[in-house]
């Protein structure tokens, strides 16, 4: 095939004009979010208290933000390969059970609690992933089993663990006994960057109270994870092999098969990486807590599927951003906990949340119909 | 005549109690178009894929340069150079041009856990790809979706070169395509087969057949009804053997002559 054939005549067309910054902008997934982000930011600077946007207001709505993003992140990936997992609220109840029984009913090593906790989670994706696959059926309905199995398998466990409650305590104090147990600790609970900010305080460059604490003492931990991860899966999804095959499964399963990419694989891994990111959820907010309850993470696998959405996946796979569904995660919690800086009822959340869905499917379909050049 | 790069002998393919192909011999010479006529249901496509190894014979010896092979699976026959575009090409209308050429086949720089796609080479290599056919892809990371249907069926044809397919095969690459795309198409096949590639190309148009092909096979009711070569053979003859002769021929009549 050396007989490199000189290249045809080009017939410039004239119908079509080149593609312009704008349209490349157009063209990013994450624009519906970006938008909203500034829309949400926009309505609370001009009616919220001022305190929201101070440092230790950020703080405030950016960890639940956090939370629910890092469970986002799973969902949209596993969005983009094609498929859904309802499962991921009650597998954070259920994964939070297995690592509170772990700590306090076992009386485990934290490191061994966390690695145990990871190793279910991932059990269970791998098996909701196989079902899936093997039966054909769709994910949605499988999943939605699996929203009441785990969801009712936490309930009865934790009646089991505690002998009747459905709460769990004395995590934090069964999990900082020895000196790695209190370094795994930190890893997954309390603040970082604690030094930089009493410097900083020091310095009078944060608020901080009469006493010289800052009033923000460090960034809490759940926000750097979920910064971490979003980074890690953005790059995994738009420069790797395997983001291509992520984006070839959801598109289309049967033309990706065809071309080589081993579509089972990479969809099973999908839901091990989703389950595994309701683990984490688990580990940090039931750490956090102290205790962990049957109704840890209700309805969060509807908050984080909206927040897929919202940053800009669309239902039918194939065509997504990690960073939009970040986005989507800080507008949540802007949302939840900006209302109680405002004079308005804090229910008004769930109209918001509604609205947010349509708009954002509707936005989302527009995109499509731009980038595919559908008419 | 050359050892062919692809010879399929006396195949036979039956589903349960369905023959499917009963006895078909094709060879495919290096630098030619062996165009592969049959109306619906003449067992084109199960012929295609017994070629790629999506089927397995069930009677029948197959030679790929003079050796016999037997494919299990469709790697193997992309291994020995045998590539097939099907009709629905093989692309997500959703994901770039770039992400869709190199789907499957990514290529990948630096080292584990830093291992990325070489995004620059493969949007230069589409680019530069899509130019030597004539398609001006300004755009590598464009969407799939946004391009033509010829354009579509080029960026697959040229994956499969691209990718040092030694037999080409299409099936019914022009079928759903206007006149200016099919005869993007059809020049495109005439570039492949001078680039010294076997192409077998599969159709029901006796047009687009009779425009680039070399050797003529027509298939009917799973088996062939022998190739006739470029010149020797008419297009209304091929339309006939096709329909199996008589009854299209009266309705030709009828018709005046449109068939």
């Amino acid at each position: 095939m050396t007989d490199r054939s000189s290249p045809t005549e080009l017939i410039p067309d004239e119908r079509i004009r080149p593609a312009s910054v704008v349209t490349r902008i157009l063209r990013r997934p994450e624009l519906g979010a970006v938008l909203g982000l500034v829309i949400v930011t926009v309505f609370f600077i001009g009616i919220a208290n001022p305190v929201m946007f101070e440092l230790s207001g950020i703080v405030n709505f950016m960890a639940p933000a956090a939370q629910l993003g890092i469970l986002a992140i799973g969902a949209s990936l596993l969005m983009v390969g094609g498929e859904f997992d309802l499962s991921v609220g009650s597998m954070v109840a259920f994964a939070g059970l297995i690592f509170a029984a772990c700590v306090v009913t076992f009386g485990l090593p934290l490191p061994a609690a966390i690695v145990i906790t990871f190793a279910c989670a991932a059990a269970f994706g791998f098996f909701n992933g196989q079902l899936v696959l093997y039966t054909g059926l769709p994910s949605f309905i499988v999943t939605l089993a699996f929203l009441f199995v785990l969801r009712g398998l936490s309930l009865v466990g934790l009646k089991w663990a505690t002998g009747g409650a459905t709460q769990l305590r004395g995590v934090r104090e069964a999990a900082t006994d020895t000196p790695l147990d209190a370094f795994f600790y930190n890893i997954f609970s309390g603040d970082a960057f604690e030094g930089l900010f009493a410097w900083l305080a020091a310095h009078d460059w944060i608020a901080k109270f009469p006493n010289g604490q800052p009033k923000v003492t460090g960034v809490p931990v759940e926000i750097i994870w979920f910064v971490a991860l979003a980074i890690l899966a953005a790059v995994v999804l738009a420069r790797t092999r395997y983001g291509n095959w992520i984006f070839a499964s959801g598109g289309d399963p049967n033309a990706a098969r065809n071309s080589g990419v081993p579509t089972r694989r990479v969809k099973t891994s999908l839901f091990v990486v989703t389950a595994c990111c309701a683990a984490l959820v688990a580990i940090l907010t039931v750490l956090d807590a102290g205790s962990t309850d049957a109704r840890r993470g209700f309805q969060k696998e509807f908050e984080a599927i909206i927040a897929a959405v919202i940053g800009g996946c669309l239902l039918t796979g194939g065509y997504g951003s990690v960073i939009g569904a970040a986005i989507g995660s800080i507008i949540f919690g802007m949302v939840l906990i900006g209302l109680t800086y405002t004079s308005i009822d804090q229910d008004w959340y769930l109209v918001f949340l509604g609205g947010m869905l349509l708009m954002a499917v509707f936005f989302n379909n527009i995109i499509r119909k731009r980038v595919t050049g559908e008419r | 005549m050359t050892t062919p790069i692809l010879e399929m002998r006396d195949i036979e393919k039956h589903f349960g109690s369905v023959v499917a192909l009963a006895g078909v011999s094709v060879s495919i010479q290096a630098g030619e178009v062996h165009c592969l006529l049959g109306d619906n249901g003449a067992g084109k496509s199960t012929f295609i894929k017994t070629m790629s190894g999506v089927h397995r014979l069930t009677k029948g010896e197959m030679f790929v340069n003079g050796e016999p092979v037997h494919f299990t699976s469709p790697r193997q026959a992309l291994d020995a150079g045998i590539a097939t575009v099907y009709q629905d090409l093989a692309m997500i209308p959703l994901m770039s041009v770039t992400r869709n050429f190199f789907m499957g086949r990514e290529p990948v720089k630096g080292i584990w856990p830093f291992r990325f796609m070489d995004m620059g080479f493969c949007d230069r290599v589409t680019r530069e790809e899509m130019k030597r056919i004539g398609i001006d892809v300004r755009d590598p990371g464009q969407a799939v979706g946004t391009l033509s249907g010829g354009e579509r069926q080029c960026v697959a044809i040229s994956r499969a070169v691209y990718f040092g397919a030694k037999v080409l095969i299409l099936d019914e690459p022009t079928s759903a395509l206007g006149v200016r795309q099919t005869s993007m198409v059809l020049k495109y096949i005439d570039m492949v087969r001078k680039r010294g590639l076997g192409v077998v190309f599969i159709t029901h148009n006796v047009r687009h057949a009779m425009a680039v092909g070399d050797r003529f096979t027509v298939l009917n009711r799973g088996r062939t009804l022998g190739t006739a070569v470029r010149g020797e053979i008419s297009a209304d003859e091929l339309q006939n053997l096709m329909a199996g002769g008589k009854e299209l021929a009266d309705l030709s009549a009828e018709l005046g002559g449109t068939v």
